[in-house]
C-alpha cells in the first residue's frame, strides 16, 4: 500500500492535504484497494456544509456502495469534475488525479484528530490482524 | 454468442397461429379504445419463424445456470431444490385460471389456501397476523416499515431512525429510507454479533425500529436477541426479523417469541418457491397482534359458519401495497411444500441445513480464514485473505468454481469481511454433493500456489470469459433498440 509524506489521514481511509486554509481530500490507497473498481462518484455540491467524521459523498464499486467521511468540518469549494466521467481516476492515481473535494476548514484544531503517515501506516497494521 | 432475437428477425417472417375466427373481434383497436391509448408508431417486434423461436429460447436456456442443473450455494439467498409437484398442481386450470375478481364465492378454494397458508407461517413464526401481499421480502421490508410507522403515528409521533447492523443485507437500509427514516448503523462486536453497548448509546425515544436477521448475515446465532428486545421496546421501538434466514431456525425457535414485532418471510428461500425465472417472487409479513390493525387490506378471514371472506374494514390500514392478495400461485407452491413436509419435516429441514453447512465448513476450514471462529448455523462466511500476497480474491476463486461446475457462492457481502464467500449449501443437497464442493475449494487453494493465473483468467469452460464488470456497470444498456443498418 502507498502512503505519502505531508498527508493527513483518517480512520475511515481519507486523506487530507493542507494549504493554508484549504485543504484537498481524497481516499487512501488502502481504501480504493477495497472498495475495488469505482464505477461511479456522487461528488456533493459546492457549497454543502460538512462536519468531521459524517459521510458527505459516496463511491460505488462493483463491490459496493460507500460513503466517505469528511476528514475535517468546513465547506466544500470545490469538486474533482472530472471524475463524472472517470471515476477509475480513484484507483489508478487515488493521491492524484483522483482526488475529490476541496473544503474550506472552519477549525483548524480538529487536524489533531487525524494521523500522520507513520501512524496511519501502524493503524493500517492493525486493521489487517 | 447467442444472436438476438432481434438480430434474427426478417421481414415478413411469420408464424402459424391457429384461431378460432369467432372469438375474434371484427374491429379495429382506435376503434374501442380513447386515442389516446392507441401507440402512434408501429411496435417493433421481431419477426421469426415458429422454429426460430423454439430453438432460440431453448439454446438459450441451455446456458442457464440453476439449482435444477448445479449446486447452487448462494449465501443468504437459500437456493434450494424447488419440487416439481408444486409446478405440476399450480399447472392446474382450477388455479391458474381464476381471476381475483372472481366473488368470494367462488373463490372459496383459493381463499382458504391463503387463509391456511397466513395460519401455518404464523404458527411457525410465532406472529399473530400475516398478509401476502408484498411481492418481495424487500417489499415485505417496506410493508413493515410502514406498518410500523402506522403504529408510531397513531401514538402521536412516527419517529425519524431506523437501526441496522454493519452487516445488514443492503435493503435494511434502503426499505427504511423508502418509509422514510434516517439510517443508523450498529456496530457488530469481535463475536459478530450486534455490539449491544454500542446499541445502547444509539437508542433513544427517536427511534423508530431496530431491523435483524437472526441468524445474522454472517450465520451467526444472535446470542443477546432477548436483551436487545427488551432494550428495543424499552425505549417504545419496535423489532423486524429479516426473514432471509430462517431456513436455519425452522421449527425450532420462533422470532415471535424472541421478542420480535414484525417479520418478513421469503418465500423463494425458505418455502422453496421459484427465485425470479419460474414466476414472480413473494414477501409476506407477519406482526404481533398490536399492529394487525395497520395491517395491509384485505384481510382474509373465516366466517362462524366456515365460509372465507375478504374484510377490508379496516380503518387504520396503511391500504394496498400491491394489487389483489399477492402473488396467489406463489403463495401456493409455498403451501404444497408445506404440506409436503409437515411439521416433522419443517423441523428436519433446520437440522438439515445446518449439518450441511457446518459439515462442509470442517471439510474446507484449513485451506481458507475464518474471520469469526463462532458456531455457524445454516452457513457461513471465508475469507480468501491469506492468498492476497499471491494477487488472488474473492472474485478469482468464485469464478473459479464455476468451472468445476459450480454456481459461485455469494461473495462481497456482507461488507464487515474483507474478501469473503458466503456459503450457504441448503438441506436439499447431499453427502456427496457437499463433499465434492469442499474438493473442488481446497483443490482451487492448491492451484493458487501452483498456477494462480489459472485463477485470475477463469472461468475457461463457459462461452464467455471474464466479464468486465466496470465496463457493464458504467455502460448500462437496459434495453435493445433497433440499430439502421
Ligand atoms: C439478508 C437479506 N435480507 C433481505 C433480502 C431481500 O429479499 P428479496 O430478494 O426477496 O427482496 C435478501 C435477499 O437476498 C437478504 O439476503
Amino acid at each position: 500500500m502507498e502512503l505519502r509524506d505531508g498527508l493527513l489521514y483518517s480512520k475511515e481511509h481519507e486523506w487530507l492535504k493542507v494549504e493554508g486554509d484549504e485543504g484537498i481530500c481524497g481516499v487512501t490507497d488502502y481504501a480504493q484497494d477495497s472498495l475495488g473498481d469505482v464505477v461511479y462518484a456522487e461528488l456533493p455540491e459546492v457549497g454543502k456544509k460538512i462536519k468531521q467524521m459524517e459521510p458527505f459523498m459516496v463511491l460505488e464499486s462493483v463491490k459496493a456502495t460507500s460513503d466517505v467521511y469528511a476528514p475535517v468540518s468546513g465547506e466544500i469549494i470545490e469538486v474533482n469534475e472530472k471524475l463524472q466521467d472517470s471515476p477509475e481516476l480513484v484507483n489508478s492515481d487515488p493521491y492524484g488525479e483522483g482526488w475529490l473535494v476541496k473544503i474550506k476548514l472552519e477549525n483548524k484544531d480538529e487536524l489533531n484528530n487525524l494521523m500522520d503517515k507513520e501512524a496511519y501506516a501502524k493503524f493500517l497494521e492493525e486493521e489487517e490482524k | 454468442m447467442t444472436k438476438l432475437i432481434y438480430e434474427l428477425s426478417r421481414p415478413g417472417k411469420r408464424t402459424y397461429i391457429p384461431v378460432k375466427k369467432e372469438n375474434i373481434s371484427s374491429k379495429f383497436p382506435h376503434e374501442l379504445l380513447p386515442s389516446k391509448f392507441i401507440r402512434k408508431k408501429k411496435a417493433y417486434l421481431p419477426e421469426v419463424s415458429e422454429l426460430e423461436v423454439v430453438r432460440h429460447f431453448t439454446n438459450i436456456s441451455q446456458l442457464n445456470v440453476g439449482v435444477d442443473t448445479n449446486f447452487y450455494p448462494l449465501g443468504s439467498c437459500t437456493m434450494k431444490y424447488n419440487p416439481k409437484i408444486s409446478e405440476y398442481i399450480t399447472q392446474d386450470s382450477q388455479f391458474k385460471d381464476i381471476h381475483p375478481y372472481y366473488p368470494e364465492k367462488f373463490s372459496q378454494g383459493a381463499l382458504e389456501i391463503l387463509y391456511e397458508t397466513a395460519s401455518y407461517l404464523e404458527k411457525i413464526s410465532g406472529m399473530d397476523k400475516v398478509t401476502f401481499q408484498p411481492a418481495a421480502g424487500a417489499h415485505g421490508e417496506l410493508t413493515s416499515l410502514l406498518v410500523i410507522r402506522a403504529y408510531h403515528t397513531a401514538n402521536g409521533n412516527p419517529r425519524k431512525k431506523v437501526i441496522v447492523p454493519d452487516s445488514a443485507h443492503g435493503t435494511n437500509p434502503a426499505s427504511s429510507a423508502l418509509a422514510g427514516y434516517e439510517v443508523i448503523e450498529v456496530r457488530s462486536n469481535e463475536k459478530g454479533m450486534v455490539d449491544c453497548d454500542h446499541l445502547r448509546e444509539l437508542m433513544d425515544e427517536d427511534v423508530a425500529a431496530i431491523m435483524l436477521t437472526n441468524p445474522n448475515t454472517l450465520g451467526i446465532f444472535e446470542q443477546n436477541i432477548k436483551k436487545i428486545a427488551d432494550l428495543a421496546h424499552e425505549y417504545g421501538a419496535l423489532l423486524h426479523y429479516d426473514g432471509a434466514n430462517l431456513n436455519a431456525i425452522l421449527g425450532r425457535v420462533r422470532p415471535g417469541d424472541m421478542g420480535f414485532d414484525t417479520i418478513q418471510f421469503n418465500l423463494h428461500k425458505t418455502f422453496a418457491t421459484p427465485h425470479g425465472g419460474g414466476g414472480p417472487g413473494s414477501g409476506p409479513i407477519g406482526v404481533k397482534s398490536h399492529l394487525v390493525k395497520f395491517l395491509p387490506v384485505p384481510h382474509v378471514e373465516k366466517k362462524k359458519g366456515g365460509a372465507y371472506f375478504l374484510n377490508y374494514d379496516y380503518p387504520e390500514s396503511i391500504g394496498k401495497v400491491r394489487a389483489f392478495y399477492g402473488n396467489f400461485l406463489v403463495v401456493l407452491k409455498a403451501y404444497i411444500y408445506l404440506r409436503i413436509l409437515g411439521e416433522r419435516g419443517i423441523f428436519e429441514t433446520s437440522a438439515g441445513a445446518v449439518l450441511n453447512a457446518n459439515y462442509l465448513l470442517g471439510l474446507i476450514k484449513d485451506k481458507f480464514d475464518l474471520p469469526y471462529n463462532e458456531r455457524y448455523m445454516h452457513e457461513f462466511v471465508v475469507s480468501t485473505k491469506r492468498y492476497k500476497d499471491k494477487g488472488i480474491k474473492a472474485l478469482d476463486v468464485a469464478k473459479r468454481l464455476i468451472d468445476y461446475g459450480f454456481h459461485p457462492p455469494t461473495i462481497y457481502f456482507p461488507l464487515i469481511v474483507k474478501e469473503d464467500l458466503m456459503i450457504e449449501p441448503t438441506e436439499t443437497e447431499d453427502r456427496e454433493v457437499i463433499e465434492a464442493f469442499a474438493d473442488a475449494l481446497n483443490s482451487i487453494a492448491e492451484e493458487i500456489d501452483k498456477d494462480p493465473d489459472l485463477l485470475k483468467e477463469a472461468p475457461h469452460v463457459t462461452p464467455v470469459g471474464r466479464l468486465d464488470e466496470v465496463w457493464a456497470a458504467k455502460h448500462l444498456i437496459l434495453r435493445y433498440e433497433k440499430t439502421e443498418n
